[in-house]
This record gives structure tokens, sequence and C-alpha cells, in this order.
């Protein structure tokens, strides 16, 4: 992303100012607003949150802001752990304030007969049905067809990471550098929740932790650099 | 708030690493994170990380009485806080079992050992006798915070400076900080901890644990000791069982990690001793390693803050002129004087503020009515269960009511007529019936105000 065009920084309060003629900004404008941007009364575009102001072509736009609290959405696939089972439900740790809450019947071929195999501890890839500030958020592990599609428990061997928000964003665009020269060395399964949590598996349990050690860590630095890393960490497989 | 809970897969990690004597972070069985160690400007201030978790240590003195029991040894006390900025899991206020723990072995450790020599802190024998306190803040929880707090306590302690008193017969003077050098505390020993993690049974151990291996350890095993290779504290806490021999290793591995832990922070102290010798800045600003992001290549970007800039000259443009005040200052008669005229306040006025005691007077001219009733309005605005700061009302005279939190003994009620009667503050009541008395009345009640907008 080598921009040396015209970068804009908000502060919470600004208005967002969009550069051909959307001047004033009517609510007929088809915009969509990402995290940090909001449209107050007036209908104009407000930041909440300091940040560098993104675009995705026609009219996608949002902050790119640094924080570590998971704020829950609806509709954002989120990794949680697994806290308490109640009689028909699981409470999952998800990073908010409260613990999300997942039916046993929100899982592909569960009726109430078969029930998941969840223990308190594990891990789950799930998605938010209920978000909002009112109430406690609600998750599911299927879609709105009733498949699974990747959702549900994350089983075998991994290692989770706790990162900021921003870097599991930056690790879901397409074609992501560090993903791409992570797994030239190390092979590995990765599923990145939006709350800051990242679950990686490989072959065995130490190259996965490795990998995720160095992940963690390479939050702060350019792709290039995490190319020597990685030579490290080529090294550092092939000792143990 | 609830802590994140402990997910099966990182404890089973952890397990497994420990089984094949590996960490994630890279060290052995046996070393410590790295140690930092900085002091404030203030004597007395140091700021210990220890890895990622930081705790920051201060200690102060004040002249108490000592206890009956000890009429000529001053007294040492220690306070470990754990607040929720250290982590979310901790509560504020009620102290936790851990919280307790913490202290208790704090002070066994550092009281009990007679690290600091007590009888030197006796000024008047059964009267008067310094009390050193030491307080001690956890600011990041990455895992054995015990540790940290030692070091902190120890190095705090070496140094701290307190003011300098000599005893001549009946006669004891106490010289402030300009007139004498203040001295540092008198101290026979450091004595220093190794906190032992043990899993699988107590057949593998790691020293120092990280936040994740704290919560996934079976037992723990803590040994104070000092380079001298006196034990001062041992304490075995998580219901495990440990072997003679697994006791007695772990003590070994403990004075050998003293000792470089005491070489460090000698080395510090020394340090600081010098900056501030040589008048060099000394300071937590200056010794605390600067956290900035480096990259090999950064991009370049240019932010348009031309918007910002216009927006800034129309505020200016649209602001209001300073009012100008005229410096003229009235002299009404010994000890009081006005400045300016009166006017409302137009700064918001906080409840606990003790009202105006740098202003002498509190006289509200009759031209001013106009802007009393402004405040007036304000005022209506408010509910009536919410403080108001300023009332006026036609009262009858004599009617003064106390704040709460003034200072002062008394509020005068001047007015116009009597300003020059006035002799000194505090020892006259004006008693005025007329009616171009405006009375202020400085009320405080319990209850939050509601401000209006």
């Amino acid at each position: 992303m080598a921009e040396t065009a015209n970068v804009v920084v908000l502060m919470p309060g600004e208005t967002l100012q969009l550069p051909n003629s959307e001047a004033s900004l009517t609510p007929a404008q088809e915009l969509v607003l990402g995290p940090g941007l909001r449209r107050d009364d007036g209908g104009t575009v407000v930041a909440t949150k300091a940040g560098v102001l993104r675009r995705r072509d026609p009219n996608v736009y949002w902050i790119d802001s640094h924080q570590k609290r998971y704020v829950p959405v609806r509709g954002e696939m989120v990794i949680g752990i697994v806290a308490a089972k109640s009689v028909d439900l699981f409470k999952v740790d998800i990073g908010s304030s409260e613990h999300a809450s997942l039916s046993y019947l929100a899982f592909e071929g569960a009726t109430k007969r078969n029930r998941p195999n969840l223990q308190v501890g594990d891990l789950v890839f799930t998605r938010l049905l209920v978000a909002n500030k009112d109430m406690e958020p609600e998750v599911v592990c299927v879609d709105s067809a009733g498949r699974a599609n990747g959702l549900g428990q994350l089983s075998g061997d991994g290692f989770l990471i706790h990162t900021s928000l921003e870097f599991c964003r930056r690790l879901l665009t397409p074609g992501c550098p560090l993903i791409a020269s992570l797994s030239a060395v190390c092979p590995c399964e990765i599923t990145v929740g939006m709350n800051g949590r990242v679950w990686l598996r490989a072959k065995a349990l130490w190259p996965a932790a490795v990998a995720a050690a160095l992940l963690e860590r390479s939050n702060c630095i350019e792709t290039e650099q995490m190319k020597s890393q990685l030579q490290n960490l080529t090294d550092c497989l092939a000792n143990f | 708030m609830k802590e994140t809970p402990l997910s099966n897969c990182e404890r089973d990690f952890v397990l497994l690493a420990v089984r094949e004597k590996k960490r994630l972070d890279g060290r052995q069985t046996y070393d410590y994170r790295k140690v930092r160690i900085a002091f404030g400007t203030e004597y007395g201030c140091c700021v210990v990380e220890l890895g990622k978790t930081r705790v920051l240590a201060q200690v102060s003195c004040e002249l108490v009485s000592p206890k009956p029991s000890r009429p000529s040894e001053g007294v040492l006390f220690f306070n470990l806080e754990l607040s929720p900025m250290a982590s979310p899991g901790f509560e504020q206020g009620r102290q936790s079992e851990m919280a307790i723990e913490m202290n208790r072995l704090l002070e066994r450790c550092l009281r009990s050992s007679r690290s600091v020599d007590t009888e030197s802190l006796c000024v008047i024998s059964g009267e008067k006798v310094w009390q050193v306190r030491t307080d001690i803040h956890a600011l990041n929880h990455d895992g054995n915070i015990m540790d940290a707090a030692v070091i902190a306590a120890n190095a705090a302690l070496a140094h701290f400076r307190r003011p300098d008193v000599t005893v001549q017969g009946e006669e004891v003077t106490l010289y402030s900080v300009e007139d004498r050098d203040p001295v540092p505390l008198t101290i026979h020993h450091m004595p220093l901890t190794t906190t032992f993690a043990f899993f699988h049974e107590g057949s593998r151990l790691l020293v120092d644990p990280t936040r994740l291996e704290e919560r996934v350890m079976e037992g723990r095993l803590l040994v104070a000791m000092n380079k001298h290779r006196e034990l001062c504290a041992l304490q075995a806490s998580g219901g495990i069982r440990l072997l003679q021999d697994q006791v007695l290793r772990c003590s070994h591995v403990a004075s050998v990690k003293v000792l470089e832990l005491t070489e460090i922070i000698q080395r510090a102290l020394e340090n600081d001793v010098q900056a501030r010798k040589e008048g060099r800045c000394c300071g937590l600003a200056e010794s605390l390693p600067v956290q900035r992001v480096t990259v090999a290549c950064a991009h370049d970007a240019v932010v348009n803050n031309e918007e910002a800039r216009r927006r800034a000259d129309e505020v200016v443009k649209c602001a209001e002129e300073p009012a100008d005040t005229e410096g003229a200052v009235y002299h009404r008669g010994p000890h009081t004087a006005q400045v300016g005229e009166g006017l409302v306040n137009s700064w918001v006025v906080d409840d606990n503020e003790p009202k105006s005691e740098e202003e002498q007077e509190e006289a509200m001219d009759d031209g001013d009515l106009e802007g009393v009733k402004v405040e007036n309005e304000e005022v209506e605005e408010l509910s009536d269960d919410s403080v108001v700061i300023l009332e006026t009302q036609h009262r009858a005279p004599n009617v003064v009511q106390l704040s709460d939190g003034s200072e002062e003994d008394e509020v005068i009620i001047l007015s116009g007529k009597d300003l020059m009667n006035v002799s000194s503050k505090g020892c006259t009541k004006e008693t005025n019936s007329s009616d171009d008395v405006m009375e202020v009345i400085i009320t405080e009640t319990k209850k939050p105000r509601k401000r209006s907008k």
C-alpha cells in the first residue's frame, strides 16, 4: 500500500468530506459506513474514532484505528471461548462486556437429541446474530441456510493468540502478504476472529505456537522485516 | 470485570511445552525476563519492569508516635495495590485473596527480616518516630507481580532520602530539604524473592512464570533471600506437595538469581546517583525506554490539514474579544481590597471547591442585579434536589449557611455600604437589614448536581 496520495486523518467529531459532487450528503446517498463512522441526525457523516480514513470503491468508507477491546457487531465472525454450559445454551466469551449466548440448536445437524460436544474451555468459531448495546450478544454456528460453512468448534492441537482488532482486519484483507510469507515457511490453518483472536494449527503443536508468537510480534512491522523474522522461525523449527 | 477464561488449547500447549522444557518466549527454565529499573525525580519513586509486568513503588515518610510496645523503633508500612489497571480481573476496593497474600508476604519479607534499620528512625523515644510508608501499585499484570513488587520496594527504599533531624538534649530540629541534604535510610540487606511455578505434580518447574504460565500452574513456591544466602521467607501455595530436596534445589537456584538481581538494583542506583551528581536529567521520563514502533521503511503520507487550518481561522475570527479588565484596585480597609466589580462568576463552579478563599469579598453591587438574575435563571433550570452554588435571595439577615468544604470558620457577608467598616477577614459578621443587600449564600448538598446545558 505505497500511498503517497493524500491521507486523511480524522479525529472524533469531524465530518467526512467526500471528494466529488457529494458535498452535502443526503440520506438518499448509498454510502456504506464501516467502523468509526456514523451518520448523525442532520444526515452528515461524522467520525467517532481517531484514525486514518480508508475507502474502497465505490462507496465504502471506514476508519482504521487501534483498539483491543471488542464491541460486538452483528454479522461478524468471532472466536469464542466456552465459559459455561447451562440447560439449553452455552455462555461464550467473545471479549465483549457480556458473555454471548450460543444455543445448543445453533449447530449444523443439531437436534434436541443430538447435542454438540463442547466442553468448557473449548474454542468455537461463531457468527454474531444479535449484537446491540442493550442486550447480551447472541452467536450461532450456522448460517441462515442451516449449514456450518466453516463455523463450529475449533478442535485439534492449535494455539490461540490475542492481538489488536486492526491486526486481525489486516490479516483478513485478501492477499495479505503476512499470511502468504508465513504459510510459505510453516503451512498452517489460520482462523481469524474479528474480536482480536487468531487461532493457528500446524502439523505439530510447537511449530504452531512459534508461528503464533511470530504473528503476535509482527503487529507493528512491515512485511519486509517479517521475512527476516521468518528466517529465525525456520531456524527455531529446525532445532526443535 | 471477569477475566477472559483460559481456553483448553492454551492450557494444553503450556503443559506440553513445560514437559519438553520449552517456553513460548524462548526462555530457559531458570531464566528471568528482562528487568528494567527506573527511578523518578523524587527520591523513593521507582518503576520496575519484569518483561511486560510493571510495578511502581513510592516511599514516603512522616513523624508519628511509636507503637507502645516498641517506643524507640520507627514504623515500616507496606501496601500493595492491585487495581483494574493491571488486569481486568482485579477488583477495585475490596482486596482479593491474592492481594492479601501478597501484602502479607511483603511484610514478612521486608519488615520481619529487619532489612531496614528501624532504630535509626527514632527521633524522640516514646514520642516521635519516623513512619516509612511504601506504596506499591501494579501497573500491568503479565505474571509474577510479587517478584517485581519486592524488587521495586527494595530499590525504592534504597533510593529514598528522609529529612535530616538533630536532637540536642530536649531540642529537636527538623531540617527541610533546602537546609540540609536529606539522609538515606539505613539498609542492612536486600531481601529479594524468586518465584517457582510447578507443573505436572511437581515434576517440572519454571522460574518467573508469565501470566499464561501462572494460570496453568499447579503450585507456587516463593523463596526470599538476600545476597548473603540468608533465607528471609519461604512460602509454598497452591496445595502442592514438594520434596525436601526440591525445596533445597529451589533455594540454591534462588540464591544465584537473587545475586544477579541485587547487582542489577545496585547498578541502577549507582547510575541514578551519577546522573543526579552530574546534573543530567533524571526521572522516569528519561530512564524508561522510549517505546517507539520503528519500521525498516516508512511510507510518506501527506496529511491534508487545510481543512483544520481553515476551521481554526474561522473559530478565531468568530471568537469574542477578550474583555478589557481594568486593573483598578480599591482599598476598602485594612486587609480588604476589591478588584473589579463583582460580576457573576462565569467559570464553572465546583461543588467541593471552598468558595473564594482568595477573594476577599463577595460584595455584589446594586448595579449588578442583572448579572445576578442571569445566575438565578441558570439555577432554576437545575432540579430542586441539586446543589445550588450561588443562590441569591432576600433573606433575613444573620442567616449564614456555612459551606461544608470551606476551611474558613465564618463566612463574611459584605454589603456595599459596609465595606468600609470591615476590619479583618473572618472577624466580623455584617448585619444589615437593608433591602439592597444581596446575600450570597453558599450551600452544599450531598446530591450530585445536574448541569444545565
